[in-house]
């Protein structure tokens, strides 16, 4: 037992040290940049391909594996300062989350790059030569090879504490990572300043990924994973600091390595097997450092971001003649199926497109007036999906009741996120919804008597009286209006703007008597519900819900939907979702390379627009407004 | 009749770092009581004890004599305390009378209400608010596009809309062009004798102090060091020696 | 290098200066000279466009137009760190110390290489001319104390060997004692043959070391003059200081 224990410690410092090179670099990026940069999980990727790659050209011997390592190293520098000329040196002031968006549509980018490259199968890599075999460590076989990575954590953090220390470069970098206009106005160049941090930060993460070779396959779902698990120790460890994230990494994989050295117990006449709930529990160990220190272990406070974005304009009520053209709009779309006849899958995609403007708006609902990004909004709507599919499949209740009722899971669940959520701000809460969303999603994932778990749930199908597709649309029609109505109803009443104030200036908000904290986590909750909503619409509108429904790409795809229409105006993630719905599902049936075109307008549309579609639009019509004087 | 705020033997140290140090002092309604020092002398945490942003280590603070001490920053802003920040902190995506409006609507604990529209929401009594603070013509302009001075203002009337009996002010007139200052002050010293209130206020600016206010307090290193009218602290040597230096750099209203 | 103003080329020449934040314009047209040597203040009521014309000339304003000319160049299409390379040191309004860094490495951070022409700082003579800060060498910046920081960042703003020093409003928000201490050091900078452009609110300050004064109003130059005629000219000081 006790041997067994030893030898999972020692696995969990070898997890440990591949956590620490991925999230070192992101930490290093994010603390000079102030990016959050989604791409880094996509050189880890691409280093582990170009590894296994060039291994086979090398050669066997030790020669041919290390240099390979190296050689991944490189081209990860060489990309990371590719990416950082190209794309993010033209939008280091725009507002955060475009930033974001920008890194996310190079992770699309890169993901099709590698498709294209090396193909969808999975590679395998050569074993590192001469580290083969296992070392017998308490009457255990431990492979030597995780032998050598247990000791380049440690190596790797010292090589990084001695350059930021002790040499000028790494004083820059500190000081950048504090005031970088300052370090501009005092001389420095920070443009190549942060090219080399960008390099730096990806070199490690290529070169974590290339140490992976004898451990596990090249694949391409490996860019969404690495950056989760590396999100997860930054945020852990506190942003921007490097001996932090190694701390972080050590925390998590010990403790992951400790659910497996547990394995399956007895716990009150039930057995829990803990080795399936290593996702659950690096989450709650998030949650919990992040509730205790709300900047991570040996993290600190951020500053407020120097050049934020234009102040957000008063919300005014619609006029007279927008109203008339809003009711006239919904009367039109009522009657799209007749028009449609020929068309069925017009049908379809409208209410892909109904559902994904619920999902978006009430995402927007608390990032815009709430202030509160939340990177795992696709948490509510499983919930929503699987409480519909779970009431209809399990319990026997007709979808009405269903619909109706479902959305409360989602309430649920959001009140207790929500709790935790409001007390944090910016990145740190970005990340720890996005925690929360893995949570649910790994408890739908592997609790298969339930859920089904990765097969998910088939067979959900909506009443009779809604089994025509075009039924099914109006009613889905029906409720996200009646959403979209209660929702902007609500951002123009007392609570709404209580719920801006705590964004706007929480000192003053507070000091008026507004409780922010709880302003903010009700806000939370009737986001939820409404996100509960759409995810109910969705399951009866598909039949077949997975995983997928909870996965961090759909949280991103809210995301992404939000920020393309603005956050800055009630109407922008309509525009966003209506947008990105129909781009994403015609690109989609065109090309194999769907991600990179969707990579490539999105790109395009954070350098056309930076205030989003809609936002673009107002100043457009302002423009116009101007020049008719 | 009681002293409307009593601030007995309060301390507070940070780490080994003795920040406020048993300070003690009292403020009367109709008071203006400024609270000046060197920086790092204590005024921020002093300011920051009395208006519930830090609970402090040792002391009490009573308002009207009621213990308000350690109580959160929204409870003492319930019972009658008003602040200003020394960054004017005002709610930037609103106009400036939903502003006021906002302020009023948490006054009357409608903040859970989620059906009315907001913006129709005690109009009047902001409008009259505002036109007290002299911004009645900028009530429907966005807060974003307020000159400093303007959002300082706009700053009292959100203040003010809570009816409080204390106003707390950080450095009311940091940023200000001296002429302005002139006229924050004097608005604060009219508010004073219409509405009965008491202001407590940190300031750098000597001739505000020395104009504006009715008795000073001065702090070094955490401790009190003088208080009285300002003709007796302009006196003091140690005063001198800690924070005025000789005096001859003060700037002044008219130059 | 003090004295040899008349018919040389100022050191720093502004011509038609107009800047933006976002749509709204700050500037107008401003036109202002800083010879070597030379101590010039920059005057007028807050949101007069003081700091602007400061960050504007440091390239910290993404929105300008206009020509600045320095040391016989052309800047005004210089990136920050251009501008701080060909000799501008910029001291910012709210010091902008690099809180967890220590005193020593904040100075090393402005540390750039000696040029002809302007004095050349040690750390030495930094410690010679701010004495305080000695004893501060190892502690972080942020847990200094608000005179200590503004000394700190003219301090670190002098590490580049500037020839011209743009100071943004040194005497804001410190004790007066801070500011008597301020004020001797500007003295001493000029003695080194250091440009300085100082923008100020508080005139008795401005007037004991600075030569002459520019005023702005809404962002234009409104008056342009010797200090000793401005301090004497009490019409022009009530119109443009006082509301």
């Amino acid at each position: 037992m006790l041997s067994s224990f030893a030898v999972q410690f020692l696995n969990g410092l070898a997890g440990a040290s591949a956590l620490f090179l991925v999230a070192a670099g992101l930490s290093l990026i994010f603390g000079v940049s102030r990016i959050v940069n989604f791409a880094h999980g996509s050189l880890y990727m691409i280093g582990l391909y170009v590894a296994c790659t060039a291994a086979q050209a090398f050669g066997k011997g030790p020669a041919g594996f290390w240099g390979a390592v190296l050689v991944a190293a490189f081209v990860g520098a060489a990309l990371g300062a590719a990416i950082e000329i190209a794309v993010l040196r033209r939008i280091y002031r725009a507002p955060e989350l475009f930033q974001l968006l920008a890194t996310f549509a190079v992770v699309l980018l890169l993901r099709d790059a590698a498709l294209y490259l090396w193909g969808p199968e999975d590679i395998l890599g050569p074993k590192a030569p001469g580290l083969e075999g296992a070392i017998e460590i308490l009457g255990r076989a431990f492979p030597a090879y995780d032998l050598l990575l247990i000791a380049i954590g440690p190596a790797v953090l010292a090589a990084l504490w001695l350059l930021l220390a002790r040499t000028r470069f790494g004083l820059l970098v500190r000081a950048a990572t504090q005031d970088r206009e300052m370090v501009a106005a005092l001389g420095v160049d920070q443009k190549w300043l942060f090219t080399g941090v960008f390099a730096l930060g990806s070199a490690l993460a290529a070169l974590g990924g290339a140490l992976q070779m004898p451990r596990e396959p090249a694949n391409l779902g490996l860019d969404l994973v690495a950056i989760g698990e590396a999100f997860v120790v930054v945020v852990v460890g506190g942003m921007g600091s490097i001996p932090g994230a190694y701390l972080a990494a050590l925390l998590i994989a010990e403790i992951k390595a400790l659910c497996y050295g547990i394995g399956t117990v007895n716990v009150l006449g039930t057995s829990v097997a803990f080795s399936k709930l290593t996702l659950v529990a690096e989450f709650l160990v998030m949650a919990a450092v992040l509730v205790w220190r709300p900047w991570g272990l040996l993290g600190r406070a951020q500053a407020a971001v120097r050049a934020p974005g234009p102040p957000e304009p008063p919300l005014r009520p619609i006029g007279r003649g927008a109203s008339v053209a809003l009711a006239a709009l919904v009367v039109a779309l009522a009657f799209l199926p007749l028009a449609a006849r020929g068309y069925p899958y017009l049908t379809v995609l409208a209410i892909d497109i109904l559902i994904a403007v619920l999902f978006a708006a009430s995402l927007h609902f608390i990032m815009g007036p709430g202030g509160m990004p939340s990177f795992g909004h696709a948490a509510y709507f499983g919930l929503g999906a699987y409480g519909a599919a779970l009431l209809v499949k399990g319990l026997g209740a007709p979808m009405e009741a269903a619909l109706l009722l479902a959305p409360l899971a989602a309430l649920a669940g959001a009140l207790v996120f929500g709790w935790f959520a409001v007390r944090l701000s910016g990145v740190y809460l970005a990340m720890l919804t996005l925690a929360f969303a893995q949570i649910v999603w790994s408890a739908v994932f592997q609790w298969d008597e339930v859920t089904g778990g990765s097969n998910g749930l088939v067979g959900i199908w909506p009443s009779a009286r809604f089994a025509d597709r075009s039924a099914y649309y109006l009613l889905t029609l029906a409720i996200v209006v009646a959403g979209l109505a209660l929702l902007r109803r609500v951002a123009l009443s007392p609570f709404g703007y209580a719920m801006r104030a705590g964004r706007d200036s929480p000192l003053r908000a507070e000091a008026s008597g507004i409780p922010v904290a709880r302003v903010h986590w009700v806000g939370f909750a009737l986001a939820g519900l409404a996100c509960g909503y759409a995810g109910a619409l969705f399951a009866f509108a598909k039949g077949t819900i997975s995983p997928e429904t909870i996965s961090v790409g759909r949280s991103i795809d809210a995301l992404v939907m939000v920020l393309l229409g603005g956050v800055q105006s009630l109407a922008g993630p309509i525009v966003g979702a209506a947008t990105y719905t129909s781009l994403a599902d015609t690109i989609m049936r065109a090309t194999d390379y769907w991600r990179a075109l969707l990579g490539l307008a999105i790109l395009a549309l954070v350098q056309l627009f930076p205030q989003g579609l809609a936002g673009g639009a107002a100043r457009l019509a302002a423009r116009l407004r101007e020049r008719a004087r | 009749m009681r002293p409307l705020l009593e601030v007995a033997n309060l301390a507070k140290a940070f780490g080994g770092l003795v920040a406020v140090d048993d300070v003690s002092f009292s403020l009367a309604r109709g008071e203006l009581l400024a609270l000046i020092g060197p920086n790092g002398a204590g005024k921020s945490t002093c300011f920051n004890l009395i208006s519930g942003q830090l609970a402090p280590d040792a002391g009490s603070v009573r308002l009207e004599g009621r213990a308000i001490t350690g109580l959160s920053p929204r409870r003492i802003g319930r019972l009658g305390v008003g602040r200003t920040f020394q960054v004017a902190a005002t709610f930037a995506s609103m106009t400036v009378a939903e502003n006021v409006q906002t302020a009023i609507l948490a006054r009357e604990r409608r903040v859970f209400d989620v059906f009315s529209r907001a913006a129709r929401a005690h109009r009047t009594e902001a409008l009259a608010l505002l036109a007290e603070v002299g911004l009645a013509e900028r009530a429907d302009a966005p807060a974003s596009t307020l000159a400093y001075g303007d959002a300082k203002a706009l700053e009292l009337a959100i203040a003010l809309a809570q009816r409080p009996r204390l106003l707390l002010m950080d450095e009311p007139t940091a940023g200000m062009a001296p002429g302005e200052r002139g006229a924050l002050m004097a608005l604060a010293r009219r508010l004073v004798r219409e509405r009965g209130l008491g202001v407590l206020f940190t300031e750098h600016s000597m001739d505000v102090v020395f104009a504006h206010a009715d008795r000073i307090l001065v702090m070094a290193r955490g401790r009190l060091i003088a208080q009285g009218p300002p003709a007796q602290i302009r006196a003091d040597a140690r005063v001198h020696e800690v924070y005025f230096g000789s005096g001859r750099l003060l700037a002044s209203p008219a130059g | 290098m003090r004295g040899d103003s008349g018919d040389a080329p100022p050191l720093l020449s502004v011509r038609g200066l107009d800047a933006w934040y976002g749509r709204a314009q700050i500037l107008f047209d401003v036109a202002l000279e800083v010879r070597a040597g030379e101590a010039v203040a920059l005057m007028g009521r807050n949101g007069a466009g003081k700091s602007t014309t400061l960050k504007a000339i440091m390239g910290l304003v993404p929105a300008r137009r206009g020509a600045i000319a320095f040391d016989g160049r052309r800047i005004e299409r210089f990136e920050p760190y251009e501008i701080a390379r060909a000799g501008v040191g910029y001291v910012p309004e709210d010091r902008r110390i690099f809180a967890d860094l220590t005193v020593r490495e904040n100075l090393e951070v402005g540390r750039r290489p000696p040029r002809p022409g302007a004095p050349v700082w040690t750390l030495e003579r930094i410690l010679a001319l701010f004495p305080a800060l000695r004893e501060l060498l190892d502690r972080p910046g942020g847990r200094t104390s608000g005179g200590e920081q503004q000394m700190l960042t003219v301090a670190r703003t002098l590490m580049g060997n500037p020839r011209l020093l743009l100071l943004d409003e040194p005497s804001e928000g410190v004790a007066p004692i801070v500011v008597e201490r301020m004020a001797a050091a500007i003295e001493a900078l000029k003695a080194e043959g250091l440009a300085l452009l100082v923008s100020e609110q508080n005139l008795p300050f401005v007037a004991e070391v600075c030569d002459r004064v520019y005023v702005l109003e809404r962002g234009e130059v409104r008056y342009s003059g010797a200090m000793r005629d401005f301090v004497a000219d009490e019409a022009a000081r009530r119109a443009y200081l006082t509301v």
